[in-house]
């Protein structure tokens, strides 16, 4: 099997293209994550997130991961990616309610010595 | 830990598509699922899992597509392994690939966390490879006491 066959189905499995849940409020843009993060969905996230970003140039940016179902490392480097980038930029940076696994998660990594992580009242969760 | 002979088993093999991350963590929950574990159970064998099968296709695999094989056992004493296999080319050094945040892909935001994951979601992790070879990741995990359901 060689890589460029490879390519080409990768492209037919790409999952359809959703528009990426985002509330600006102000100069602060939410950007509302769901489903499961891993290395596959990762990628597309990353470039939509990015892309609002740009455009929008808020002064914070908030990944909210309350409707994350699942996430592994590669979510942790979206995470840290997403941090970098907003340093770079000069924009503040949150994550907020992560499950207890996606904390876990995040714990291991030491991320709360980088990254200010909120929950917000369990009623405003989406579980 | 475990026993010699598991009670239940299933093999599979799938293309090193990154869709099929999901698809190896979904038949890994659905073959623990026997043993009756607990969410949080089912969350960490998922992850870890993921983390495997995700690591065979950015790294094993990388400038590659090829076979991975993923061995699922269940043993009498409640531990669930998980083993997966891929030909591809092999880590050198692997006590430097399973150090905290260690990565040789950064610039793909690789966290460098997923042997770490592995290690912290189950009870034991076991890696074996080969430059050229190949590389397998076997993992376990005690699930808590509660009976098998019949």
């Amino acid at each position: 099997m060689g890589a460029k066959q490879a390519e080409g189905r990768e492209v037919m499995l790409t999952q359809e293209d959703t528009p990426l849940r985002t509330v600006t409020a102000g100069k602060t843009l939410t950007v509302f994550l769901d489903g499961d993060i891993d290395h596959h969905t990762a990628r597309l996230i990353r470039s939509r997130i990015d892309t609002k970003v740009y455009i929008q140039r808020p002064d914070e940016l908030i990944l909210d991961l309350s409707r994350v179902c699942f996430m592994d490392s590669s979510g942790l480097g979206l995470i840290l990616g997403r941090y970098a980038k907003a340093v770079e930029l000069g924009i503040a940076f949150k994550v907020a309610n992560p499950s207890p696994q996606i904390r876990r998660i995040l714990d291991l990594a030491g991320t709360e010595r980088l990254i200010k992580i909120e929950s917000a009242h369990p009623s405003r969760r989406a579980w | 830990m475990a026993k010699a002979k598991p009670v239940n088993e299933l093999r599979c093999a799938f293309p090193s598509w990154s869709a099929n991350e999901a698809l190896a963590r979904s038949v890994a929950a659905s073959f623990a699922a026997q043993l009756n574990p607990t969410c949080e159970e089912v969350s960490d064998l998922k992850c870890a899992v993921s983390e495997a099968v995700t690591n065979a296709i950015v790294h094993g695999y990388r400038d590659s597509a090829g076979e991975i094989q993923m061995i699922l056992k269940i043993y009498a004493d409640r531990t669930f392994s998980a083993e997966v296999r891929d030909r591809g080319v092999g880590i050198p050094d692997v006590e430097e690939a399973m150090r905290p945040l260690f990565t040789t892909d950064p610039e793909h935001e690789r966290s460098g966390m997923g042997f770490t994951i592995i290690e912290n979601f189950m009870d034991s992790l076991r890696v074996v490879s080969s430059p050229g070879k190949g590389t397998r990741v076997i993992m376990k995990k005690k699930l808590s006491m509660l009976p098998i359901q019949k």
